[in-house]
Parts: C-alpha cells; sequence; structure tokens
C-alpha cells in the first residue's frame, strides 16, 4: 500500500545519485506515514472535541499532500523536507497551544520534528529543528512561568483518552518512520557491498592481467634479448671448441713424444693441454653465466636483494641489448661508451629488476638514437653511454644517448604505464613505468630524466647505498 | 721477418693462435703479434711500421671497430697497404660490402676455420 503510493510520488531522476533517489524515497515515506497518522489524530480529536486541533491538522493534511506533488515535481528533497519540518512543527504548535499549552498531551510531539528531520534530511536539519523544538518547549515554559492561560479546546471528560491517543500515536510515529530509515539504510549498504564485491572481482581480475602484462613485457625485453644472447654464448663456444679441438691434437703429439721418449717436450705439452682445459672451463662458465643470466631475466624476480657488482651487470647488459638490437637490424650501429666508477663495491640490489630498467634505458637509447640516425642528418655519430658514479651515500647510474630527445609536453607522461610512442605492436608501455616502479618503490632510489630535444636524453637512477 | 697482427678484444685469441698456429711458429713460416682494440692495433702499427704485412682483424670490438682501423690503415699506409683481413660474427651484407668498400682483403666470419685460414696465410707468404 504504502510503497505503491510512494513509488507515485518518487520521480524517476536517473540523473541524480542513488544516495539522492534514496533520500527522495525516505522523504516520500515519511510523509505519507506522517499523513497517516494525521488521519488518526483527526479521528482522535474528533472523538476528543478537539475542533481546532482538527482543522489543524487537516490544514496540515493538505499541506502535505501538496508538498508530495512538488516533490513529484522534482524539487529538491532537502527543501521538501525541511518544509515537512516546517509544517509539521506548525501544526505541532498550534494543537499545543490550543491543547493547554504548556500541559497539553500534544506537547511530547515536539520531539518528533528533530527526530524524523535528522532521519531524513541529514545531521544539519536535524540539528536546526531540535534548537526550534527546544526554543518552542522553552517558549510555552516562559508563557505558563509568566501566568498565560492556555485554551484547552477538547472535552475535559475526554482528557485521558486524548492523552492516551497522543502519546500512542507519537510513539508509533517516530517508530515507523524509523522502521523505513532502516529499512532503506539497509537496502542501501546491501547494495554497497555487492558494488564492493564486484569491485573485489574486477581488481582481482586487473590484478592477474597486470601479472600478465609484467610477464609479456619481460618475455617481449627476452626477445630483445635473445639475438645478443646468442651472439655473446657463440664467442665462449668458439673457444671451447677451438681449444678442444687443439687439446686433442696435442694429446697426438704428446703421445708421439713419449713414445720418443722425449718427456720434457711432452711435459711441455702436458702443461699446455691443462692450461686449455682451463680455458674451456673457462669460457664454459662464462656460457653458463650468460645462460643463467638469461634465465634470470625471465623468471619471476626473487625479489631478493644481494651484493651486486653493478658494473658487471650494467656492461652484461650493455652487451646483450646492443648484439640483440645489431642482430635484429643489421645495418644498425652506434658507439659504446662506458665510463664505470670502479670505486663503488657491490651494492645490495635485486639484480633481476636492475637489470630490468638498465636493459629498458638501454634499448630506449638505442631506439632514440636510430630514429635519429633514419633522418640521415649530417655528421651524426650515433653515440649511448653508460656510465656509474659514486657520490657520498649515492650510486648513480647514467644512461645517455644523443637522439632526438623527448618533447616537453611528452615527459609528464613517460612514467604512465601503457604510455609508448612506439607504433602499435612496438612498444608495451610499460617499460618506463615498471623501471620506474622498481627504482622508487623497489630500491628506494630515484628515477630521473633530463632531456634537450634534438640534442639527448640521460636517464639516471640514483641508488642508496 | 714478417708479421701477422691480430687484432681482437678477446685475449684468449692469442693463447688459440699460438697453439693452432704452433707448427708454424716453431718452424719461423708465420709469426703473429697480438693487439686488443682497434687503437693498440694503430700503435703498433706506428712503431712497428712495415713489419706487420698482414692484418687479421674482429670487427665488433669496443671503442674503435674493426671497420674504423681498416679505414685508418688503408688511409695511413697507402705503399705499400698492408693486407688486411675482416674477422666478424656478423656475416652480413652490410658489413661485408662496408669492408670491402673500405678496402678489406678478405672476409671471415666466426667461427674460424683454422685450416682454410692456414691454407690462406701459407698463400699469401709463400
Amino acid at each position: 500500500m504504502f510503497k505503491i503510493i510512494v513509488d507515485f510520488f518518487v520521480p524517476a531522476q536517473n540523473d541524480k545519485s542513488a544516495e539522492y533517489q534514496r533520500r527522495v524515497r525516505l522523504v516520500a515515506y515519511a510523509i505519507v506515514v506522517t499523513m497517516v497518522f494525521a488521519l488518526f489524530y483527526v479521528a482522535a480529536s474528533w472523538v476528543a472535541g478537539y475542533f481546532t486541533g482538527l482543522s489543524i491538522m487537516l490544514g496540515s493534511w493538505i499541506g502535505y499532500l501538496i508538498l508530495l506533488f512538488l516533490l513529484k515535481q522534482g524539487l529538491n528533497v532537502f527543501k521538501v523536507a525541511n518544509i515537512f519540518g516546517l509544517i509539521g512543527i506548525i501544526s505541532i504548535y498550534g494543537s499545543i497551544y490550543f491543547s493547554g499549552g504548556f500541559e497539553s498531551p500534544v506537547l511530547p510531539w515536539l520531539a518528533s520534528t528533530p527526530i524524523v528531520l535528522l532521519l531524513i534530511a541529514g545531521k544539519k536539519s536535524g540539528y536546526f529543528w531540535a534548537i526550534v523544538a527546544v526554543l518552542i518547549v522553552l517558549s510555552f515554559g516562559l508563557m505558563d512561568y509568566l501566568g498565560l492561560q492556555f485554551p484547552k479546546a477538547y472535552y475535559e471528560s475526554k482528557e485521558d483518552y486524548f492523552t492516551l491517543s497522543c502519546q500512542t500515536g507519537l510513539v508509533l510515529i517516530i517508530f515507523f518512520i524509523s522502521i523505513v530509515f532502516e529499512n532503506l539504510r539497509v537496502k542501501a549498504f546491501n547494495q554497497v557491498t555487492e558494488q564492493k564485491n564486484a569491485l573485489e572481482t574486477t581488481l582481482s581480475e586487473l590484478k592477474a592481467a597486470q601479472a600478465q602484462l609484467i610477464q609479456s613485457e619481460k618475455m617481449a625485453s627476452l626477445g630483445e634479448l635473445t639475438a645478443g644472447i646468442a651472439h655473446e654464448i657463440q664467442n665462449p663456444l668458439n673457444f671451447v671448441n677451438n681449444f678442444a679441438e687443439v687439446s686433442n691434437e696435442l694429446i697426438d703429439e704428446m703421445k708421439d713424444e713419449m713414445a720418443a721418449g722425449n718427456m720434457q717436450l711432452a711435459t711441455e705439452i702436458a702443461d699446455d693441454v691443462k692450461q686449455n682445459l682451463d680455458k674451456i672451463n673457462h669460457h664454459g662458465k662464462r656460457a653458463d653465466s650468460i645462460v643463467k643470466g638469461m634465465l634470470q631475466h625471465s623468471r619471476s624476480s626473487s625479489g631478493v636483494k644481494e651484493p651486486t657488482d653493478i658494473n658487471a651487470l650494467a656492461d652484461e647488459y650493455l652487451r646483450l641489448s646492443y648484439h640483440g638490437l645489431r642482430a635484429k637490424d643489421k645495418s644498425f650501429n652506434v658507439t659504446l661508451k662506458t665510463d664505470f666508477d670502479e670505486n663503488i663495491g657491490k651494492l645490495s640490489v635485486v639484480p633481476q629488476d636492475l637489470g630490468r630498467v638498465i636493459l629498458n634505458l638501454l634499448t630506449n637509447a638505442f631506439y632514440a638514437v636510430n630514429d635519429k640516425k633514419k633522418l640521415n642528418i649530417e655528421g651524426f655519430e650515433p653515440v649511448v653511454a653508460v656510465s656509474t658514479k659514486k657520490t657520498g651515500n649515492k650510486v648513480e647510474i647514467k644512461v645517455s644517448d644523443n637522439g632526438n630527445g623527448i618533447p616537453q609536453s611528452l615527459l609528464g607522461k613517460i612514467f604512465q604505464p601503457f604510455f609508448t610512442t612506439k607504433p602499435t605492436g612496438e612498444g608495451t608501455g610499460l617499460g618506463l613505468s615498471m623501471s620506474y616502479d622498481i627504482i622508487t618503490i623497489g630500491h628506494n632510489g630515484e628515477l630521473k630524466v633530463e632531456t634537450t630535444e634534438g640534442v639527448g636524453t640521460v636517464f639516471s637512477i640514483h641508488l642508496p647505498v | 721477418m714478417e708479421k701477422i697482427l691480430v687484432v681482437d678484444d678477446e685475449r684468449d685469441i692469442q693463447t688459440l693462435f699460438e697453439q693452432r698456429f704452433r707448427k708454424e711458429i716453431k718452424s719461423g713460416e708465420l709469426e703473429f703479434v697480438f693487439a686488443f682494440s682497434g687503437e693498440d692495433a694503430l700503435a703498433y702499427m706506428e712503431n712497428h711500421e712495415s713489419e706487420a704485412v698482414l692484418i687479421l682483424s674482429d670487427i665488433n670490438m669496443p671503442g674503435m671497430s674493426g671497420l674504423e682501423l681498416l679505414r685508418h690503415l688503408k688511409k695511413k699506409y697507402e705503399k705499400p697497404p698492408p693486407i688486411v683481413m675482416m674477422i666478424t660474427a656478423y656475416g652480413d651484407n652490410e658489413n661485408y660490402s662496408q669492408a670491402m668498400q673500405l678496402g678489406a682483403d678478405d672476409f671471415l666470419t666466426k667461427p674460424v676455420d683454422f685450416s682454410s685460414l692456414k691454407e690462406k696465410l701459407k698463400a699469401k707468404f709463400v
């Protein structure tokens, strides 16, 4: 019943927030419930012969009805609520005044306005109407104190009946409006919980997607490295093969010398073979460490910091990324410059992570100089430089290029995820943003960029010692 | 004595050449000197002009590349120009044509086939 009436008066306001719409329903319910009680009051006043109160209440009933239509027209819900409060308090004031004033059984009804307004229109309205209600009580008290005689316009014989119905009505109206409030609150809370659950699902899906992206970014950079790795492994493998072949020949010679009784010569050859085996071992280990480095790069980061030779790490990735690019693009050529500070010592970092950052900066640097080279500028010699330096309690790793630089308008975006200037499919746009996180969050350091358009770019990693 | 200057940034190349050509070195057929960068090679040529008649150089080296070394050598030592053979892991056309354009006498790819290199060297000297 209530619901049908409320639905009739509640306008469809899809442009308003859910909270606003909840409040409109709440106010509509409060007015409808009040109107029902007003009719009970009219009936009770009739029985008690309180015709003044009856007229006041009928008047307010019409006021409430108009208010409902105003609400339907889309009048602001806070205005409607407070006009509702105003009509209510005026009619209560009138009823009190004409039914014995300070001693009227209607007096407690003053409590209903601030409580109901607090529930339907919020704290501010609640405070306001509480003050108004208290002032009215005080004014009745003062009038009583000053000896003013209030009219008592109901049948004396019906006083108990009148008081009873007033007090019961008060208890019930506050209770009913609170129930409406509670129902709508629970409904709103459930909605929020539902949305929260939906958001949590979305968030976990996003996290999974992010992990996937990080993995594909790693794989993409691994792809860039493979050619370089192949080249880097080729060199030690050549040595392993060559020294093994030579040793084989040497053993034959040694046997000949031994057969001929030249123990002196045989021993010399044996020494050479021994030396060769050391070399084979050395180059085997070299290839091994390159493969390990590759595996380390593709594995998810252990996240464990360990003392790391920063210079060696930077050098390794410089070689790998250079050869990687070189193998992909035969015409690619660049002068590499390194300037390593030998006094850095070992630094506690997550080597895979820092390696990825360096790799990333290098790949970008190579890309930048290669881009500029395509412009065929007279006398342009592409240079990519890596340097390390220890200053105070910080270690700085610099990767610089003499490419085209980064336009000022893009500078603010380069560390944002998914920002890339590369053609679709060439860059994930995650390199620099992940690098930034690795340095700032993972290592408590800073990643800075200085760039001049047309002159070049310097990225510098600052790590605390 | 005619010397072969081998230029490569991998230091073990010296041990390898000395062993691969041990018989030729022992018999005095061939003599090798080594430089581990383009810059070192140029410095050696500066001090021992006309000693090295054949230069065997890697292309991919940090600092001065083998191609740059080749350009310097061919420009500086016009008469008689030393024989320069380039060795590289990247046997691509670009590298090859660049080396040839700069006047390289031969172009080998890694891994080096030592028996064919031996043939080539002997052919140049004998």
